[in-house]
C-alpha cells in the first residue's frame, strides 16, 4: 500500500496533487519517468508522469485533472489513505544536456510533468524560459514551483485574467524570433504539443514532447500505447514517453486517446451516481 | 488362456454445454466427482516402468499418486504430486497432456489413455477444498537468500522447490498480482483465477515472500539485488513483447495484441466492466490472427464478450495450427469460424481511425520451410476482404528487453532471449539462472515449469556447494 502524505487541490479543485510514500521509486526515479497507479482492487492502471520526487523523504508527487472514474477515485483518497498499487519508475528518463537557451512549454497538468524536467535542465546550466498556460487565472497550477525551476516564467491565460492574454505559442513565437533557442520541451494537451511542434519545425529546433497514450502494463508487454514516430511504431511506455516532436503522428495519437470514450463516459456517470 | 481383460473407456469429465458456456466466463470442464475419479484411476496399469513420467517435464510421480487415489487417500495423493509439482491444479488444467504423460500412456496404445490431467486436477482441487491444509515438509534453514524475478509458472516452481530445500525465497513481480501468464493470459474459463491465487497462497504459507509492483531492471537491478544480500537469482520474466504483423493501418483503434486483450479481460477483469474499471473493446465482428493456444483463448474470450462472429484467420491449414486439438475443438463448438489459408495484407479504418475491416489474400501450401511445415504462398488474384471491428493479433511474442537491457553482462542470443545452459539454466552472469519463455521463446506453462525445476536443482547445488 502506498500512503498519501500530502494532498492539495489546485485549479479550483479540478486538479489534485498527491504526495505518496513510495521510497523505492523515489530513490530511483529521474525526470521524465512515470508511474502506474491503481487505487483499489477494481481499479484501472493509470500512467502518470511524476511531478516531483523526494528521495530522502521517500515520496513521489503526482498531479492529475479529474476527468473520469479513475481520476475521480484517486481524488476521493484523503491524506492517510493509500493507493493499492504504484509501479515504477517506468519509461526512459529525459535526456538532459547543456545546450544553452531552452524553452519549456506547459499546458494543463502537463505543467506538473514539465516541472522536474525544467528544474533539471536549469540545474545543469541551461538558460531556461518556462511558458505555462491555462484557460483562466483560477486554473493556473504550480506557479511558485515553476518560478523556482526556471530562469524566467511566462504565464498565459486564454481570457487574459492573468499574465499574457493569449496562447503559450504567442510567447514561444516571440522567443524563437528574437533569441537563439536550442531546444524546446512541450508537455500538455495534444493540440498544444502539435502547435509547438509546427512552430519549431521550420527552424528545425530540437523539440521534445512527453506523450500520454492509453496504457495497461507500462512495461512493453501489451502494445496498447503504440505511437507512430517517424513512420515507425513505438511503445510510449518503454521507448518513450518522450519523443522528437517533429516525428510524432499527433493525429493518430489524438484518435487513439478516444478508443474508449463511450465506455469511460458510462463508467464516470455511474461513479457520479454512486454506483 | 483366459482372455485379457479389456480396459474400459475413459471416464469423461462433464462440461458446460457449448451454447451456454460461450456466453459466460465460468470454467468449461466441471471436474470429476470422487467416484468418477476413482473409476478413471482404476484404469491405470501401474506400470513397472512408467513411460508417462518420462513425458512429464517435472517428473510427477504419476502411478504412485494414482494408486493412492485408488486407495482413497487423497491427501496422500496430493502430497505425492507436490513432491514434484508446485502448481498441480494449474497443470491439471492447462498442460498439453496428449503430447506428454497421456501421449506416453500404455493404456493409450489400444484405446484412450488414462486421463492423468483430469486426475491431477481432481486430486489438487479436492485437497484444496477438503484437505488438511498441511504443508509439505521443509529441510532445515540454510540461511541462503534467493531472489526470483517474475511470478509466472517457472518462477513459482523455483520458489516452491527452493523453499522446501530450506532457502529463503523472495519473488519480485512487475504486475500488481502474482501468477504471470496464469493471471494475465489464460482466461478465467480455462483456469479460474481463484485457483491460481490459492496455489500462490500455498507458496506464501510455506514462507515464500512475494513483492508485487516490483519491476526489476527499473526499480532495482540484478546487481543491486546481490548487494542487498541475495545469494542467487532466477530470472523468469516471460516472453512479454507482443509481435504485430507490420501491416498498413495497424494502429487503427480496435487492433490489439492478444497480450493487451487478454490482460484487459483477465488480469484487469474487464469482462466484469463496469464493476471493474478497465474497459475492453467489445467487437461485434472479431478477427483473431494466429492459430496457437493464445489465439484460441482470444477468440473464445471475444465470443464471451458478446461478439456476433469470431473468425480465426490463419495462413496455413488446419494441420499446421499450433494450438492443442482440444482447444481448437472447444473453439469450434462455441461457434468460432476457422478462416484457413488466408493472410491479411492491410487493415481498413474509418475517419475516426477505427477498424472496419481488413484485406486478405488466399494462400496455398508450397514446399516445407525451415520449421518443416509447408510454406504458405499467396494465390495470385485471390484478394478478398473481411468486415471486422476488432482484431486481436496473436502471432506470438518476443523477449521483453526491460530487464535484459539493463543487465549488459548477461548474454543474449540474437533474438534477445537469455542464453542459459541446457539442463541447469545457468546464465553467463555469475549467480544468475534463467528459464521459461525468456530463454526458450514463447512456449508452454509446463515447459517453463520444467526449466524452473532444472534451475532450482542447479541453484541448490550452487548454494550448498558453489558455482
Amino acid at each position: 500500500m502506498f500512503k498519501i502524505v500530502h494532498r492539495e487541490e489546485l485549479g479550483q479543485g479540478t486538479v489534485i496533487l498527491n504526495e505518496i510514500e513510495a521510497p523505492l521509486i523515489a530513490k530511483k526515479a529521474k525526470p521524465g519517468q512515470f508511474v502506474i497507479l491503481k487505487a483499489n482492487e477494481t481499479g484501472e492502471r493509470i500512467p502518470l508522469t511524476m511531478a516531483n520526487t523526494d528521495p530522502e523523504k521517500g515520496t513521489i508527487t503526482i498531479v492529475y485533472m479529474i476527468i473520469g472514474r479513475s481520476t475521480a477515485t484517486f481524488a476521493s483518497l484523503k491524506v492517510g489513505d493509500s493507493f493499492m498499487d504504484v509501479i515504477g519508475p517506468l519509461g526512459r528518463p529525459t535526456h538532459l544536456e547543456k545546450v544553452g537557451k531552452v524553452v519549456c512549454v506547459g499546458g494543463g497538468t502537463g505543467v506538473a510533468v514539465l516541472h522536474p524536467i525544467t528544474r533539471a535542465l536549469k540545474e545543469i546550466g541551461n538558460d531556461v524560459t518556462a511558458i505555462t498556460g491555462a484557460r483562466n487565472k483560477d486554473l493556473i497550477i504550480l506557479e511558485d514551483l515553476m518560478t523556482k525551476a526556471s530562469n524566467t516564467l511566462h504565464i498565459c491565460t486564454d481570457d487574459g485574467s492573468y499574465g499574457h492574454h493569449g496562447f503559450v505559442t504567442d510567447i514561444l513565437k516571440e522567443k524563437i524570433e528574437n533569441e537563439d533557442i536550442k531546444m524546446v520541451v512541450a508537455i500538455g494537451p495534444v493540440p498544444m504539443m502539435r502547435a509547438v511542434a509546427e512552430m519549431t519545425r521550420p527552424q528545425g529546433i530540437h523539440t521534445l514532447v512527453s506523450l500520454n497514450p492509453i496504457m495497461v502494463d507500462g512495461t512493453g508487454m501489451c502494445g496498447c500505447c503504440r505511437v507512430s514516430v517517424g513512420g515507425e511504431t513505438k511503445f510510449a511506455c518503454v521507448d518513450g514517453p518522450e519523443f522528437d516532436a517533429h516525428k510524432v503522428d499527433f493525429k493518430e495519437l489524438m484518435l487513439r486517446l478516444h478508443s474508449y470514450t463511450e465506455m469511460e463516459k458510462q463508467s464516470y456517470e455511474d461513479f457520479k451516481a454512486g454506483k | 488362456m483366459p482372455e485379457k481383460k479389456k480396459n474400459p473407456g475413459r471416464v469423461s469429465m462433464p462440461e458446460q454445454p457449448a451454447k451456454v458456456r460461450a456466453h459466460n466466463f465460468l470454467e468449461v470442464p466441471e471436474g470429476y466427482t470422487l467416484k468418477m475419479a476413482q473409476e478413471e484411476a482404476a484404469r491405470c496399469l501401474n506400470c513397472k516402468k512408467p513411460l508417462c513420467m518420462e513425458g512429464c517435464p517435472v517428473g510427477v510421480l504419476i502411478p504412485e499418486f494414482i494408486a493412492l487415489l485408488v486407495q482413497g487417500d487423497i491427501t496422500a495423493a496430493a502430497r505425492k504430486i507436490w513432491e514434484r509439482n508446485a502448481l498441480p491444479a494449474v497443470c491439471g488444467r492447462v498442460c498439453p497432456q496428449e503430447s506428454q504423460c497421456e501421449g506416453n500412456c500404455i493404456v493409450g496404445k489400444r484405446g484412450e489413455p488414462v486421463a492423468i490431467g483430469n486426475l491431477e486436477r481432481f486430486v489438487s482441487d479436492w485437497e484444496r477444498e477438503n484437505g488438511t491444509g498441511q504443508l509439505p515438509p521443509q529441510e532445515p534453514k540454510t540461511g541462503k537468500k534467493v531472489a526470483v524475478v517474475g511470478a509466472g509458472p517457472s518462477g513459482l516452481t523455483v520458489a516452491g522447490d527452493l523453499i522446501k530445500k530450506g532457502h529463503d525465497v523472495t519473488i519480485f513481480e512487475a504486475f500488481h498480482k502474482p501468477g504471470g501468464v496464469l493471471v494475465y493470459g489464460i482466461p478465467e474459463f480455462r483456469l479460474p483465477k481463484a485457483i491460481v491465487g490459492q496455489e500462490v497462497h500455498f507458496l506464501e504459507r510455506q514462507g515464500v515472500t512475494i513483492n508485487c509492483n516490483s519491476v526489476v531492471g527499473k526499480c532495482i537491478s540484478l546487481d543491486e539485488l546481490f548487494e542487498e544480500g541475495f545469494d542467487a537469482i532466477y530470472v523468469g520474466v516471460g516472453a512479454g513483447l507482443p509481435r504485430f504483423m507490420g501491416l498498413p493501418g495497424e494502429n487503427f483503434i480496435g487492433i490489439l495484441s492478444a497480450n493487451e486483450y487478454l490482460t484487459r479481460t483477465n488480469l484487469m477483469k474487464g469482462y466484469d466492466f463496469p464493476n471493474y474499471d478497465t474497459p475492453v473493446p467489445s467487437g461485434k465482428k472479431v478477427v483473431v490472427l494466429g492459430a496457437g493456444n493464445v489465439a484460441m483463448d482470444s477468440a473464445r474470450t471475444a465470443m464471451r464478450m458478446g461478439a456476433e462472429s469470431v473468425k480465426i484467420v490463419y495462413r496455413r491449414s488446419r494441420e499446421e495450427m499450433p494450438a492443442r486439438n482440444a482447444e481448437i475443438h472447444h473453439a469450434e463448438e462455441e461457434g468460432i469460424e476457422l478462416c484457413l489459408l488466408a493472410n491479411p495484407t492491410k487493415y481498413i479504418g474509418n475517419d475516426e481511425g477505427r477498424l472496419v475491416g481488413m484485406e486478405c489474400l488466399k494462400m496455398e501450401l508450397g514446399e516445407p520451410d525451415d520449421s518443416g511445415r509447408r510454406r504458405p504462398v499467396p494465390r495470385k488474384g485471390s484478394e478478398f476482404s473481411i468486415e471486422c471491428d476488432l482484431c486481436i493479433v496473436a502471432v506470438g511474442s518476443g523477449a521483453n528487453p526491460l530487464l535484459t537491457g539493463e543487465t549488459p553482462d548477461m548474454e543474449l542470443n540474437k533474438r534477445g532471449n537469455v542464453v542459459a545452459e541446457p539442463g541447469s539454466g545457468k546464465t553467463s552472469k555469475k549467480g544468475v539462472w534463467a528459464g521459461g519463455d525468456i530463454v526458450s521463446g514463447a512456449a508452454t506453462v509446463i515447459l517453463a515449469m520444467g526449466a524452473g525445476r532444472e534451475a532450482a536443482n542447479s541453484m541448490h547445488r550452487y548454494l550448498t556447494q558453489g558455482w
